[in-house]
């Protein structure tokens, strides 16, 4: 299923962030991304892998578009994710990448979220994750925020 | 993020759309729960919506699954499974979906409703 092939090919672009763009056009991804332009590709990777995290919305953190996006920016604000680790794309003024952002994702909804190049997903696992912790671990493992818990073993100050 | 105080299926009737993505869901994931409930109205002024003249009326559905099928997959690579599996729902105008996906291990047996 295409899905899956590009879920693998996907994790193995997670680490390596200074990837050459010729490594990205594997020939399994060029079979799978079929209808998203090499240039566009060439894009988003060069988007999602410029700052640690990345999303893809309607309009803007100060004036978003819709409901799902407006929730998406108020949970990275509540995890205090600072504005220069943070970067959003306004796909309602752009047509090609919100088209590309979903084959490129293999996504079909917006918003989307990338942390260190890794594609975290849409609104209600961000709202999950939420929830569960699992998003402030995710925040706190990538660097993208300090632990926040004094119990935690190390106290490092950013 | 509230729920509808009265349920819409009860006043509208079950569109094409709704009957097509219960009917895939149920192939794919012979889940053991599914209900699907149809937002669309709360979503007719969200400007993509207006742009398309207020939606066919079946463009946002929440969806609350359990299917075993979920078991040892995070909740990304579950709502990737549905997502692959309506994408000619997404084609014909389907906008997003609202999705809770649990595994059977994963509800709580004293879960309300």
């Amino acid at each position: 299923m295409f899905g899956t092939a590009l879920r693998t090919s996907f994790t193995a672009l997670r680490a390596p962030l200074r990837v050459p763009a010729t490594a990205l056009a594997s020939p399994s991804l060029a079979f799978t991304r079929r209808y998203i332009s090499q240039d566009a590709r060439a894009k988003i990777q060069q988007a999602v892998s410029s700052t640690p995290v990345v999303l893809f919305m309607k309009g803007t953190p100060d004036a978003p578009q819709c409901g799902f996006s407006r929730a998406a920016v108020q949970v990275l604000d509540i995890h205090g994710v600072p504005a220069e680790k943070m970067k959003t794309f306004d796909v309602l003024a752009d047509s090609e990448l919100r088209q590309s952002i979903k084959e490129f994702s293999d996504w079909p909804t917006i918003p989307q979220l990338y942390v260190n190049g890794e594609f975290v997903g849409g609104c209600d696992i961000l709202l999950s994750m939420h929830q569960s912790g699992e998003l402030d671990d995710l925040l706190v493992k990538s660097g993208v925020i300090p632990p926040e818990e004094p119990e935690s073993s190390n106290q490092t100050q950013n | 993020m509230s729920t509808a105080a009265s349920d819409p299926r009860e006043s509208s009737p079950v569109g094409p759309i709704e009957q097509s993505i219960r009917a895939k869901l149920t192939e794919l994931l012979r889940p053991s729960q599914l209900e699907i409930t149809n937002d669309s109205w709360q979503h007719r002024h969200h400007a993509p919506m207006r742009a398309a003249g207020g939606g066919n009326g079946e463009t946002h559905f929440s969806v609350h699954v359990v299917s075993g099928q979920f078991q040892g997959k995070n909740t990304m690579q579950r709502h990737r499974m549905i997502y692959a599996a309506l994408s000619d729902e997404f084609a014909a105008g389907l906008h997003a979906l609202s999705l809770k996906t649990k595994a059977p291990t994963e509800v709580q047996p004293a879960a309300q409703t």
